[in-house]
C-alpha cells in the first residue's frame, strides 16, 4: 500500500484498511492499481459475469475522460458500451428503461455537477420505480457513477460534492469509495445490488490513489461502515478523499496524545447507524468531516442521528469539519477546503471540551 | 398487405412537390436583385414516402439525402464540403429554411364522421370479430370513466382522469399491437390495458388502493400498473417514461425480440426535456420504438397555442431523423392502421416511429379541474357530440351489419352492472396492511425501516384514533 505523490495543496499518505481494522478487505495481494483501473477493472468483471449488462455515457466508448471505461467497447462491442448523447435527463432515463427489462445498465455522469439534469429521473422514477408499482417492476440493475470532490483546480463545476442530495431520497443507495481496492469492491456490489445506487468516485484519487488490487471478482458489503483506524478519545467519520485528510489530522493529533478511531461510512443510504454509534458510545465524541457544504450537508444527518442514540454519553457537542456555505471556488479552494489542520483544530477543541 | 403497400406508393409519391427556400433576406443598401419571397408562394412540404430508407450518419462516410431542397436553376452548388457528420453541398446563395411549411402536415384519415370510409383509402381492413371487440372495448372505457368519475365526484375514490374523447387512441392503438409490445404510458390510455384484459375488478382496486390494487395502494388513483399485460406503472411526472422507452426498445433489440416499446405522450408533454431526450436517443440507438402522441388541444388550462410554435409534434420527428405521420386520431380504423404500420416498421427494421393523433379531450384534465373555466362550453359539447370518435366507428360497425341496438344496450347495461358491482366490492375490500407502507423501497427493508415500522406499529396501537381504520397491523 504505497504512499503517493501529492500535489502542492495536498500531500496523501494511503489509508491502511490492515492497521487496527475491524473489518478487512482481503488483504492478498494484487496489482498495484490507481483508482481508475481498479474501477475499470470492476467494470471489465461486471461486464464479462453478465451478458446482459451495459456501459454508457458521454465519451465512454473512447475510454472516457478519466480512462475508466478503457478497453471496455473494443472487448465487450459497441452494443453493450456504447456514448450516448449529451443528455443527462436521457442518459440516466435510457438506463432505466434498460433495467427496467432486466439489463444491468451502468451509467457513468462526466461530473457530479452535471447529474442534476438527471435528478427527476433518479428521484421520482427510478428511487420509486419498485414501490410505486407494488413490486411489479423495479429498475434494480441501474448503477449511475459520477466523478465527485475537489481536484484543485476544478472551481465551481468541476468540484461538487453533491451526496446530500441524494442522500434524502428512499429507494435509492448512496455510495463512496475510499481508495483503489473499496472501489472495485463497492462498485461489484452497487451493480449487482438490486437497487438503483449512485457511486460516487472521488475524482482527486483516480491517479492519486495507488493500491494493490486483487484481481479476481470480488465485492464489499453495502451499507457497513468500517472501522479504519482504531482509538478511544474521539470517533471520526467521513467518506471518499476527505478520509486521507482525516488519517493525517489523527497521526498529527496521536503525537499530541490523542487517540482518533476513524471510520469510513462508505455507504451513505442506508448508512450503518449502529457501527458509528458503538464507537462513540466507546468515545464520547464525534466528528464529521465532507467537502461538501457544512450546512445541510450530510453531516447533519450523521450528528442528529447520533446525538439522539448517544446523548448521555456524548462529551462534547459533535463537530463538523466541512466545506463553506459558498459555490466550490477556484482561487479560494485551499481556503474552502476542509483541511488536515482545521479538522486537527477541531479534534483538539472537542477533546479539551 | 402486399396491395396496400403499392397503393400507398402511388399516393405517396402523387403528392411529392419541392419545397422552395424562402425569405431571402437581402442586406447592405438594399440593392434588391432578388425579390423576397412571400410565404403564400412557398409550395408544400415534400412528403417522405415511409418506404424510402432514411438517413444513417455514421462518423464522416458520404451519405446521400434525400432531396428535401430543389434547387433552382440560377444557384450554383458550389461544392461538396466534407464537414464531420457527412457532406453538405454549399451554396453562395444565403437562404433561411422557413419557421414552418406554408400548408399543415396533413392527418391520415379513413373514416369520415358519418361512418363511411372516404374512398380509396389505405387501410389495414379490419375484420369483423375485430371491429366488434374494438367497439365493444370503446364503450366499455366510456362506461368505465363515467362510473369511476361519478365515484369521485361521490367522494368514494379521491381522484380520476378520463379518457372521453380518446377512445379510438386508446383502443385502435392497443388493438395493433402485440401483446409482447412493452407499453410506457402518460396517463390517459387505460384503454390499452384495457384491451390487453385488464379486469374492471382490477381497475376498481387500483382507484380504490385496496388489498388487491397490484400497486399496494401506494399512488393515486389511475396510476395503473400491471407486468402481466407489458404495462409499465404510471407515474405523475410528465414525459419520463420517454427516455426509458428508448432504454425498453434497445433492451428488446438486443433480446432480438419481435416486440418493440410503445410510449404516449400528450401534446403538453412534448415541452418537457425528456421528450427532446427521448426522441433523440431512440434514433441514435436505432430503437424500436413507437412514440404515440395524443395531440388533443389541452395540456389542463392551456391550449397548444401557448404550448410550441411548430406545426404541433409530427414535424418535430424529422428534426431527429425519426419517421413520423400525422392520424386523425378520433378514426379508429386510421389510428389502427396507422399504428400497425408503425409496428411494423418498428420492428422489422429496427428504428423509432413517431404518430401525432389529432383529438380533443372532451373531459376536464382531471376530477380537479373545472374546464368550462378556460374553454367554451359549446366547443367542449361539439367535440362530444358531432365529432365523436366512437359514434364515429360504431356508424361503421352498424352499417357494415355488425352491430345493432340490442347489443348496443345490452352491452352498456351489462358494463354498467358490472363496474358497480367492481365498484361496490373495491370498497368494500379491505385495506392494504400497513406494512405495505414499508416494503419495496428497497428489494428488503433497511434496518431504518424496520425501526420506523416498529415505531409506527406500536404508536398506532397506543393511539388509534390518530389513524384511519382498516389497515391491519
Amino acid at each position: 500500500m504505497a504512499a503517493l505523490l501529492g500535489r502542492s495543496c495536498r500531500k496523501l499518505g494511503f489509508l491502511s484498511s490492515g492497521h487496527g481494522a475491524r473489518r478487512t478487505v482481503s488483504t492478498e495481494t494484487g496489482k498495484s492499481l490507481n483508482l481508475y483501473a481498479a474501477i475499470n477493472q470492476a467494470l471489465h468483471i461486471a461486464l464479462d459475469s453478465d451478458p446482459r449488462s451495459y456501459v454508457f455515457g458521454e465519451d465512454v466508448g473512447f475510454g472516457g475522460v478519466f480512462r475508466c471505461t478503457t478497453g471496455l467497447a473494443e472487448r465487450f462491442g459497441k452494443n453493450r458500451v456504447f456514448n450516448t448523447p449529451l443528455c443527462e435527463q436521457g442518459i440516466v432515463g435510457f438506463g432505466i428503461g434498460l433495467a427496467a427489462m432486466g439489463n444491468r445498465a451502468i451509467v457513468e455522469i462526466q461530473f457530479a455537477d452535471y447529474i442534476y439534469p438527471a435528478f427527476d429521473q433518479i428521484v421520482n422514477e427510478a428511487a420509486k420505480f419498485r414501490y410505486r408499482s407494488g413490486n411489479q417492476f423495479n429498475c434494480g440493475g441501474l448503477t449511475i457513477r459520477a466523478p465527485y470532490g475537489a481536484v484543485g483546480h476544478g472551481g465551481h463545476y468541476h468540484s461538487q460534492s453533491p451526496e446530500a442530495f441524494f442522500c434524502h431520497v428512499p429507494g435509492i443507495k448512496v455510495v463512496i469509495p475510499r481508495s483503489p481496492r473499496e472501489a472495485k469492491g463497492l462498485l461489484l456490489s452497487c451493480i449487482r445490488d438490486p437497487n438503483p445506487v449512485v457511486f460516487f468516485e472521488p475524482k482527486w484519487l483516480y491517479r492519486q490513489a495507488v493500491e494493490e488490487v486483487p484481481e479476481h471478482d470480488y465485492t464489499i458489503p453495502l451499507s457497513e461502515a468500517e472501522v479504519i483506524r482504531e482509538g478511544n478519545d474521539i470517533t471520526l467519520v467521513g467518506w471518499g478523499a476527505q478520509l486521507t485528510i482525516m488519517e493525517q489530522a489523527c497521526l498529527e493529533a496521536e503525537k499530541e496524545g490523542i487517540s482518533c478511531e476513524l471510520i469510513d461510512l462508505k455507504t451513505l443510504l442506508p448508512w450503518d447507524k449502529e457501527t458509528v454509534e458503538a464507537s462513540v458510545k466507546k468515545t464520547g465524541r464525534l466528528l464529521i468531516s465532507h467537502e461538501a457544504p457544512i450546512t445541510g450537508g450530510f453531516g447533519a444527518e450523521i450528528s442528529a442521528t447520533i446525538l439522539e442514540r448517544c446523548f448521555l454519553k456524548l462529551e462534547a457537542p459533535v463537530s463538523r469539519v466541512c466545506g463553506l456555505d459558498t459555490p466550490f471556488p477556484l482561487v479560494f479552494e485551499p481556503f474552502y477546503m476542509p483541511t488536515k489542520n482545521k479538522i486537527l483544530d477541531a479534534i483538539k477543541t472537542t477533546v479539551n471540551y | 398487405m402486399a396491395v396496400w403497400f403499392a397503393r400507398s406508393r402511388n399516393l405517396v409519391s402523387s403528392l411529392r412537390h419541392n419545397l422552395c427556400l424562402s425569405t431571402i433576406l437581402v442586406k447592405g443598401d438594399y440593392s434588391h436583385h432578388r425579390p423576397v419571397v412571400s410565404t403564400s408562394q412557398l409550395s408544400p412540404t415534400v412528403f417522405l414516402s415511409p418506404y424510402v430508407s432514411s438517413l444513417r450518419h455514421e462518423s464522416t462516410a458520404v451519405v446521400k439525402q434525400p432531396d428535401l431542397v430543389q434547387h433552382s436553376d440560377e444557384e450554383d452548388v458550389l461544392q461538396e464540403l466534407d464537414f464531420p457528420g457527412g457532406n453538405v453541398g454549399c451554396t453562395s446563395e444565403m437562404k433561411f429554411i422557413p419557421a414552418s411549411s406554408s400548408r399543415r402536415i396533413p392527418c391520415y384519415r379513413v373514416l369520415k364522421e358519418d361512418g363511411r370510409i372516404i374512398p380509396d383509402s389505405n387501410y389495414f381492413p379490419v375484420s369483423e370479430q375485430l371491429a366488434v371487440r374494438m367497439y365493444e372495448q370503446m364503450a366499455t372505457l366510456q362506461v368505465m370513466d363515467h362510473i369511476f368519475y361519478e365515484a369521485q365526484r361521490q367522494g368514494r375514490i379521491s381522484f380520476y382522469m378520463t379518457s372521453v374523447g380518446e377512445e379510438a387512441i386508446n383502443i385502435a392503438s392497443a388493438a395493433a399491437l402485440s401483446p409482447e409490445d412493452v407499453v410506457l404510458p402518460q396517463y390517459r390510455e387505460p384503454g390499452v390495458l384495457l384491451w390487453r384484459g385488464f379486469t374492471l375488478e382490477e381497475f376498481a382496486n387500483q382507484c380504490f388502493g385496496n388489498k388487491d390494487d397490484y400497486g399496494k395502494g401506494r399512488q393515486m388513483p389511475v396510476h395503473y400498473g400491471s407486468n402481466r399485460h407489458n404495462y409499465l406503472t404510471i407515474s405523475s411526472p410528465i414525459a419520463t417514461q420517454l427516455p426509458q422507452a428508448a432504454g425498453v426498445g434497445y433492451s428488446l433489440k438486443m433480446e432480438k425480440k419481435n416486440a418493440c416499446a410503445v410510449t404516449f405522450i400528450g401534446d403538453g408533454g412534448t415541452s418537457e426535456g425528456d421528450f427532446h431526450a427521448g426522441l433523440n436517443f431512440v434514433a441514435v440507438m436505432e430503437a424500436p420504438v413507437v412514440f404515440i402522441c395524443r395531440n388533443n388541444g389541452w395540456a389542463i388550462s392551456t391550449h397548444t397555442s401557448e404550448q410550441f410554435r411548430s406545426d404541433g409534434i409530427v414535424v418535430k420527428g424529422q428534426a431527429y431523423g425519426i419517421r413520423s405521420i400525422r392520424v386523425d386520431g378520433n378514426d379508429a380504423l386510421a389510428v389502427y392502421s396507422a399504428v400497425r404500420s408503425a409496428r411494423e416498421m418498428a420492428v422489422t427494421e429496427q428504428r423509432p416511429v413517431l404518430i401525432e393523433a389529432m383529438t380533443y379531450r372532451v373531459g376536464h384534465h382531471s376530477t380537479s379541474d373545472d374546464s368550462t373555466k378556460y374553454r367554451a362550453a359549446d366547443e367542449i359539447q361539439h367535440w362530444k357530440m358531432s365529432r365523436n370518435p366512437v359514434n364515429r366507428f360504431k356508424k361503421w360497425v352498424v352499417n357494415n351489419g355488425w352491430w345493432s341496438e340490442e347489443d348496443e344496450s345490452e352491452l352498456r347495461s351489462n358494463t354498467r352492472k358490472q363496474l358497480l358491482q367492481a365498484v361496490q366490492a373495491a370498497e368494500k375490500c379491505d385495506k392494504q396492511p400497513l406494512k405495505e407502507l414499508f416494503n419495496d423501497v428497497y428489494d428488503v427493508k433497511p434496518k431504518n425501516l424496520e425501526e420506523q415500522e416498529l415505531g409506527l406499529k406500536e404508536l398506532v396501537e397506543r393511539q388509534p384514533q390518530d389513524y384511519p381504520p382498516g389497515f391491519h397491523v
